[in-house]
């Protein structure tokens, strides 16, 4: 017998599961590139327009209409006659302060995977659009599983009265259709920015975890150990928190792994509707709510670049929740 | 003749052997027992015989009347079995009537009327009356699932019927009515019984031949009268004395080891009951708990005396866990008074009181909260009760109790699970102790062990009492047990207190008719 804890334990089934062990890899790399992008290591300048507009990928090669239509718009429609534009130095001047690089600067014409309308690069909007997905995702989970939980544990372990109450905004939460609530949160909150896409989101995606973590409380508060517990004096909220909850805390975690996920995916569709992110910010919702008319125009390098983002990242979360769920599942006797 | 012959039957789960070549036969018509403590491979040979096992290996030659026997062929129809648990046996969607008709659908092809009135046969033949065909298992007590259990067991008349633990669940009278029932069955149909049990007093009167089993090997086998009388080997020697005698009380317990290191029993005997000048720890009037309108103590009034045991016996659903239950305030009790230590029990404010009674529940495996160390556990209730001058002067405490309920000092940093479930309970036990209660309350604290664990905690229990002086409140199904440990003893039936007395008194001469019922169903009584 060895001297093994039940996190040691869950760890070791954990890292014998190599698809769950390549997923958490994946998610750890998003992670950094949301710390890297947040303290300003990645994506700093993904705002400043630096290719033409529209740029393709570079393995691509430069898009030979627009290419010939900048020459053209450089030379300008004046030139046909042979008199130079006299405005010409001046706002080549003023487009120098307000753009701190000079217009006549060469934007590139062609970017690593692109660029948007405005000769943004693709992939450091990406990189950029992970920063505030994965934070949104992260954060509204925590905030949701949070309150999830403490609810659930009081209605759960108190019963009568107090859950009567819980199940009563529970009802009142379900009742309303998802999007109908989320709009009616997001009108009472009336601004933008990523804040409020966490609360909103936060706000109303509580009450699967309530249901759950409210029945694992059931079950729990009437087990001998929780009466043992009680027998010698230990508090309701030492019970409740110190006891219980390191027990059914394999459920929180996996709702929490789900709901990143969830929100992850929310924010893309807020964004999309333009409830989200502001447009001072990127999001892959951003990205995506910019991309219906690019892709009229066959510019699909953007849509690409945020659905491979995003898929790749709610593929690897979702399989190390389930990895994690079975690493977690307590058989032990 | 012999009707099923094993010839070194080898099972191994991966490398962990469970059956280590055994051998053994049951004649024809014969009455077998296996018996054996948990982990001694007594259920996987069963399972091992009906084919019932996965993920094992199984080596070795069973014949059933000389040929290699196919269990999928003569599962159910020549060979069937009933298991410990009768409500897990049973799907709850269907009614009984349908699971037994089941059985008779798919082995001998009954359709109809023929198959209905069948199944009131068999229903009729286990006892239950033919209306109880459209019962639901959830409606059937657990005797009556049981029963369902050998109706579908016997439906096809098999010619070996295996009986895995069967009255382990149930009650002590329900026991010996389902014992009863097996018996006649078995003599109506001329079936050979391989019954499996760890309770050597079934034994004595269910089988003609036992074998005994320990660590997956068989340790002794011979007719029932010659190992009860002159045991051969160490173990069963021991198994036979570690159960508390009904007739007399030896101040220590024979265990295991005792017979396999050869040391003799003691002979010395301790003596019990009340002088009757002790002073009363806890008095309890009229106390009553009701859950909606089920009544589960109805007015019970007693007495523990300081320093001594007060036992309760009582079957299922009786109230003996709920009285435990209001005498630590786990529960609110509806109505009556308990004094405790001279006052009045419920209206002690705070958490000062939890100090003073202290309660050892049932199972080991669900009292102790799997994501704490033993030493945290143990910690706890210093903690909480601010006992202790800091958490280095908590744990030299912890490891003082532990070394006195017999655990090593490496126990401390392990979890629960790293346990056996006796060594779970003495980490139980020293939980309690921790807080020096003057009452200990044991609910069936000893019940889901081993005979030879028990001993062994029925042991340190007497020690601890010896030392400490505390007053037990011991709760048990077990009446033998209970005898052996109590002074004074109370009887619950349906909430209700029928029969109070000193122990000795009361076993020898009871006086209420359930008490005697309880008395007459104590299995092997007479051996």
């Amino acid at each position: 017998m060895t001297e093994q804890g039940v996190w040691t334990l869950a760890w070791l089934r954990f890292s014998r599961d190599r698809v769950g062990f390549a997923s958490l890899m994946v998610v750890l790399v998003y992670v950094g590139i949301m710390l890297a992008a947040a303290i300003g290591w990645l994506a700093r300048d993904w705002s400043e327009e630096r290719g033409v507009s529209y740029a393709p990928p570079t393995f691509l090669g430069p898009d030979r209409s627009a290419a010939a239509a900048a020459i053209a718009e450089q030379r300008g429609p004046g030139d046909d006659y042979g008199i130079p534009d006299p405005l010409a130095a001046d706002l080549a001047e003023i487009a120098k302060g307000l753009t701190g690089t000079g217009a006549s600067e060469a934007r590139s014409p062609t970017l690593a995977f692109g660029a948007d309308k405005w000769g943004r690069d693709v992939l450091q909007k990406t990189l950029k659009g992970a920063q505030v997905s994965l934070f949104v995702g992260l954060a509204a989970a925590l905030l949701a599983t949070l309150l999830g939980t403490i609810f659930g544990a009081l209605a759960g372990f108190r019963g009568g009265w107090v859950d009567d109450i819980f199940n009563w905004l529970y009802s009142v939460f379900t009742s309303i259709p998802y999007l109908l609530l989320v709009l009616a949160v997001a009108a009472v909150v009336n601004q933008k920015g990523v804040a409020t896409v966490i609360l909103i989101l936060g706000l109303t995606g509580w009450t699967g975890i309530f249901r759950l973590v409210r029945a694992e409380y059931m079950k729990h508060k009437v087990r001998e150990y929780v009466l043992a517990a009680d027998a010698i004096g230990a508090s309701p909220a030492r019970r409740m928190f110190v006891h219980i909850l390191p027990n059914v805390s394999h459920v929180v975690l996996v709702q929490l792994s789900l709901h990143v996920v969830l929100f992850i995916k929310s924010e893309v569709i807020l964004t999309f509707l333009g409830f989200g992110v502001g447009v001072d910010t990127v999001s892959w919702g951003s990205m995506l709510a910019e991309a219906g008319s690019e892709l009229l125009l066959g510019k699909w390098w953007q849509i690409t670049a945020a659905t491979i983002a995003m898929a790749l990242l709610v593929t690897a979360f979702s399989l190390f929740t389930d990895a994690m769920r079975d690493a977690l599942d307590p058989r032990l006797r | 003749m012999t009707l099923l012959a094993i010839q070194d039957l080898n099972v191994s789960f991966g490398a962990v052997p469970a059956v280590k070549r055994i051998s053994f036969e049951v004649d024809e018509g014969a009455s077998v027992a296996l018996v054996g403590e948990s982990g001694s491979g007594k259920s996987v040979t069963a399972l091992s015989i009906m084919g019932l096992l996965q993920g094992a290996a199984v080596k070795g030659d069973i014949r059933y009347r000389g040929e290699r026997l196919e269990p999928r062929r003569l599962r159910g129809a020549e060979i069937a079995m009933i298991f410990q648990e009768p409500m897990t046996s049973l799907n709850p969607v269907f009614s009984v009537g349908f699971q037994i008709g089941e059985v008779l659908r798919k082995h001998l092809g009954l359709r109809g009327r023929a198959l209905r009135v069948r199944v009131a046969e068999l229903l009729d033949e286990v006892g239950l009356p033919p209306g109880r065909a459209d019962a639901y298992p959830f409606q059937l007590s657990g005797g009556q699932q049981q029963r369902v259990m050998i109706a579908m067991a016997v439906a096809c008349e098999p010619k070996l019927l295996i009986a895995d633990e069967p009255t382990t669940a149930l009650d002590v009278t329900v026991q010996r009515q389902i014992l009863d029932l097996i018996a006649r069955v078995r003599e109506a149909h001329r079936m050979a019984l391989l019954f499996i049990t760890h309770d050597l007093g079934l034994v004595a009167e269910i089988a003609d031949r036992v074998v005994v089993m320990r660590d997956g090997e068989i340790r002794e086998q011979g007719a029932t009268s010659q190992i009860f009388a002159a045991p051969r080997d160490a173990y069963t020697r021991a198994l036979l004395s570690c159960r508390p005698p009904l007739g007399r009380r030896p101040k220590r317990l024979p265990v295991i080891s005792d017979f396999m290191d050869g040391k003799p029993a003691t002979t010395e005997e301790r003596s019990r009951g009340l002088s009757g000048d002790e002073p009363a720890i806890l008095e309890a009037r009229g106390l009553a708990k009701n859950f909606r309108a089920f009544r589960a103590v109805k007015g019970a009034s007693f007495r523990i005396a300081k320093g001594k045991t007060l036992g309760v016996v009582g079957e299922s659903g009786s109230g003996k866990t709920t009285l435990a239950l209001l005498l630590t305030r786990l529960h609110e009790a509806n109505g009556g008074e308990v004094r405790f230590d001279g006052v009045d029990l419920f209206k002690l404010e705070g958490k000062g009181y939890k100090r003073r009674i202290q309660i050892v529940f049932q199972n080991p495996y669900a009292s102790l909260n799997p994501r704490f160390t033993v030493g945290q556990i143990l910690a706890e209730p210093l903690l909480i009760h601010g006992i202790g001058a800091g958490a280095g002067d908590r744990r030299s405490r912890s490891l003082e109790l532990l070394d006195k309920v017999g655990l090593p000092a490496g126990a401390l940093d392990k979890y629960p699970h790293e346990f056996s479930g006796g060594q779970r309970q003495r980490i139980a036990i020293a939980r309690a102790l921790t807080l020096q209660p003057e009452l200990l309350i044991l609910d069936e604290s000893v019940s889901a062990l081993d005979v030879s664990v028990q001993a062994q905690l029925l042991n340190l229990l007497q020690d601890l009492q010896d030392e400490y002086g505390m007053s037990y409140l011991f709760i048990s199904h077990d009446l033998a047990v209970v005898r052996y440990m109590s002074d004074e003893v109370i009887v619950m039936k349906d909430g209700e207190i029928v029969e109070a007395g000193p122990a000795d008194e009361l076993f020898a001469h009871p006086r209420h008719p359930y008490t005697q019922t309880l008395l007459a169903s104590i299995p092997g009584r007479a051996v």
